[in-house]
């Protein structure tokens, strides 16, 4: 992944000192701000990839931040972090024009997997490429086909889906909530293992009698799809 | 004193006031218009005897002519009585009759007339009478008349008739009402002073029925049923603040442990990273527990009305089917599915969805060990409203818990050994009461049938939630176990 350019807008200092240093580590570029007010300031340049912006915020709430952003024409992505995380939080959230949201206590791969993911979607608006490939797996998305080393596996509708977005994702770590969202569209706690018992499935087709697999699990964070071991 | 100005002050005492005011005027009314229509028919009758005594002059006068009439006159006059005479000569001497003189102001001619006169041998005209004035040839003046005395004693026994019934109707009803006053205020006092004792903790406490079936036993009684409920709402409380402190120390202790234990024996960055890692996981299951009575809390207050919109249930049934399938086949078992066609009602996918999460999750869980057990998910039109169906052939629910088992943290004994946390039927059941409807636990003969029924249209999502708390679930632990990673 190459390096992203991060604005934290958290009040919490010790919460946005973590983030920032959890990032740096990351080897990516974060700024703290401390309040809405300079948070929507520094925002305004325009010069980061993504933003964390706290919903609640002295001076001028995230939302608030957020959907004035919006108003100058600011789209950078904008990922709310919020100690509330219900369902309708979650909605308002994304009506003020957030692009995804996190509730508070959340894992940092977590986060981290959410912000690679928007921090992407900027990186350009390269169209929408109709077939994906990950050393020789083969995902056609016009025509429904899915090739590996030539030849060509069947698989269930949803299959087709979750490995779409893993594609669409290679080489980023993908979290099970993310996978619940966007391929099943529900936002809550997958729980149990649902998500890992469709992910084995999928990785029995696709990896069968590879030496090296393509399908990986990230201990502690959720799965990538990615060309060669480590 | 006091006790008089309470007894005055009450409702029973008031009512009573204002009948005996009421009851008062209307006897007043009756007696007056008893007393004008006597007086009526009193006039009346004198006005007839008058004209018979005219029509009998008249008749002896034109027999005799004024001799006759004074001889007649002069009979009469002797004997004492209620009738009036006099002639006088046109210069206004008597010549005849009882009455000294002349009332003056007399009109002429044959109106009847009622007016104050003199009787002779008296000295002020103080008589009252009703009387006809007539003249005839040769100046002389005829006046026949009706003493008034008897009218008078008539109004006098009707007004005191009126005065007494009055007295004894206020001192009946005061009386009554004080009686009946103090009859409820002593039931009232009954029922407060047992109200005083519940209100100082006596829970048990019951208010006191007399038996009679009447509005303060009626009161009484459904104060009683409003108690009895308060009574079980309390002691759900104290459960599930005694199984949140159990539930949430387990896992807070084990946690501790943990980073004690690295902290005392791991020798290597591997072990720290181990216990670093198993310690995450724990306060992962931690936190789910939080979010899951938080939205239980949540959708019990009817927090997430705002965000309801038109949703096909049979859409969702079939998601959450299709999700659970492969785990299904892990346990050897298989989901099927039999949705209807235009399931669709007013609420919330997001919720529905892990509501139907949580049943499917627990069928499989208990429901479904043996290989090729079958667990159904059917959603179905079910009168006005909807029904979505998990059912499993398992073990099932013994009757006698299944009102339990709704409640949070509760957990059945063949459920304690695996993970779970006891929320998840908790919150199917907050799911369907936030919708306007129910979580129905049934015997699926063998097995566990649990019904969602939801109306159509949710009306009235945002009232307070009307079914028990308690009684709606089952001790199947709900899947808010520890994500396996």
């Amino acid at each position: 992944m190459r390096e992203m350019r991060i604005l934290v807008v958290e009040d919490d200092s010790e919460a946005g000192a973590y983030l920032v240093k959890a990032f740096r580590e990351q080897g990516h570029v974060a700024d703290h701000a401390a309040d809405g007010l300079e948070g929507y300031a520094a925002a305004a340049e325009g010069r980061y990839d993504v933003l964390i912006i706290d919903r609640m915020l002295p001076k001028l709430d995230g939302l608030s931040l957020i959907s004035g952003l919006r108003e100058q024409k600011i789209d950078t992505p904008a990922l709310i972090l919020s100690a509330l995380g219900q369902v309708d939080d979650r909605v308002r959230g994304l009506r003020a024009g957030g692009d995804d949201y996190v509730s508070k206590p959340y894992a940092f791969s977590e986060l981290l997997a959410r912000v690679e993911a928007l921090a992407r979607r900027r990186g350009g608006p390269k169209q929408e490429e109709t077939v994906y490939r990950v050393g020789d797996l083969e995902l056609d998305r016009l025509a429904h086909k899915v090739v590996s080393a030539g030849q060509e596996i069947v698989l269930q509708p949803r299959e087709f889906r979750l490995l779409e977005y893993l594609m669409k994702h290679a080489g980023q770590v993908v979290t099970r909530t993310m996978l619940l969202e966007n391929v099943w569209d529900y936002h809550f706690d997958p729980q149990t293992n649902v998500i890992d018992v469709h992910i084995s499935r999928l990785r029995a087709k696709i990896d069968k009698g590879r030496e090296t697999p393509l399908l990986h699990t990230i201990r502690g964070a959720g799965y990538m799809i990615r060309e060669g071991a480590r | 004193m006091k006790a008089l100005v309470r007894l005055f002050r009450t409702t029973a005492f008031k009512l009573s006031l204002a009948y005996l005011v009421l009851f008062g005027i209307g006897a007043a009314l009756v007696l007056t218009r008893v007393q004008i229509n006597v007086e009526d028919l009193f006039d009346e009758q004198t006005a007839q005897t008058i004209d018979a005594d005219i029509r009998g002059l008249a008749e002896q006068y034109s027999e005799g002519g004024i001799r006759q009439l004074v001889e007649v006159i002069e009979r009469r006059v002797r004997t004492p009585g209620a009738s009036l005479y006099l002639v006088t000569t046109f210069s206004g001497e008597l010549v005849v009759g009882n009455i000294a003189e002349l009332p003056p102001d007399l009109p002429d001619g044959s109106e009847l007339v009622e007016a104050r006169y003199q009787r002779r041998g008296e000295a002020t005209a103080h008589h009252r009478a009703m009387m006809r004035l007539f003249q005839l040839p040769g100046g002389f003046r005829l006046l026949v008349g009706h003493d008034l005395q008897d009218r008078k004693l008539l109004r006098g026994i009707l007004r005191r008739a009126l005065v007494a019934s009055l007295f004894w109707l206020i001192a009946i009803g005061t009386l009554g009402g004080i009686i009946v006053a103090r009859r409820i205020l002593a039931r009232l006092d009954k029922l407060s002073a047992s109200a005083r004792r519940i209100m100082s903790g006596d829970l048990d406490q019951r208010l006191p029925l007399m038996g009679a079936d009447d509005e303060l036993d009626r009161l009484a009684g459904n104060l009683n049923a409003m108690l009895e409920r308060i009574e079980q709402l309390m002691a759900g409380l104290r459960e599930v603040s005694d199984n949140i402190a159990h539930d949430l120390k387990t896992p807070l202790t084990r946690l501790r442990n943990r980073a004690d234990a690295a902290l005392r024996s791991a020798s290597t960055t591997e072990h720290y990273r181990d216990a670093l890692n198993d310690m995450i996981e724990e306060s992962d299951g931690l936190i789910r527990i939080f979010d899951a009575l938080l939205m239980i809390a949540r959708a019990e207050a009817g927090y997430c009305s705002d965000f309801m919109g038109e949703v096909d249930a049979a859409r969702v049934a079939a998601d959450i089917a299709e999700m659970y399938e492969p785990v299904a086949e892990e346990h050897g078992a298989r989901i099927e599915l039999a949705t209807a066609e235009g399931l669709t009602f007013r609420g919330n996918r997001e919720l529905l969805g892990q509501a139907l999460v949580n049943l499917v999750d627990n069928a499989l869980k208990y429901g479904a060990n043996e290989p090729g057990a079958v667990v159904r998910v059917a959603a179905r039109r079910a009168g006005d409203g909807i029904e979505i169906e998990i059912s499993d052939r398992g073990p099932g629910i013994a009757t006698k818990d299944r009102d339990r088992v709704i409640g949070r943290f509760v957990r059945l004994e063949n459920a304690r050994s695996r993970p779970g946390s006891g929320l998840g039927l908790s919150l199917a059941a907050a799911v369907a009461r936030l919708h306007g409807g129910a979580l129905r636990i049934e015997d699926n003969e063998p097995g566990l049938r649990v019904v969602v029924a939801l109306p159509a249209t949710c009306a009235d999502a945002t009232r307070p939630p009307s079914a028990p708390v308690a009684p709606l679930a089952t001790g199947f632990a709900a899947g808010t176990s520890p994500r396996a990673r």
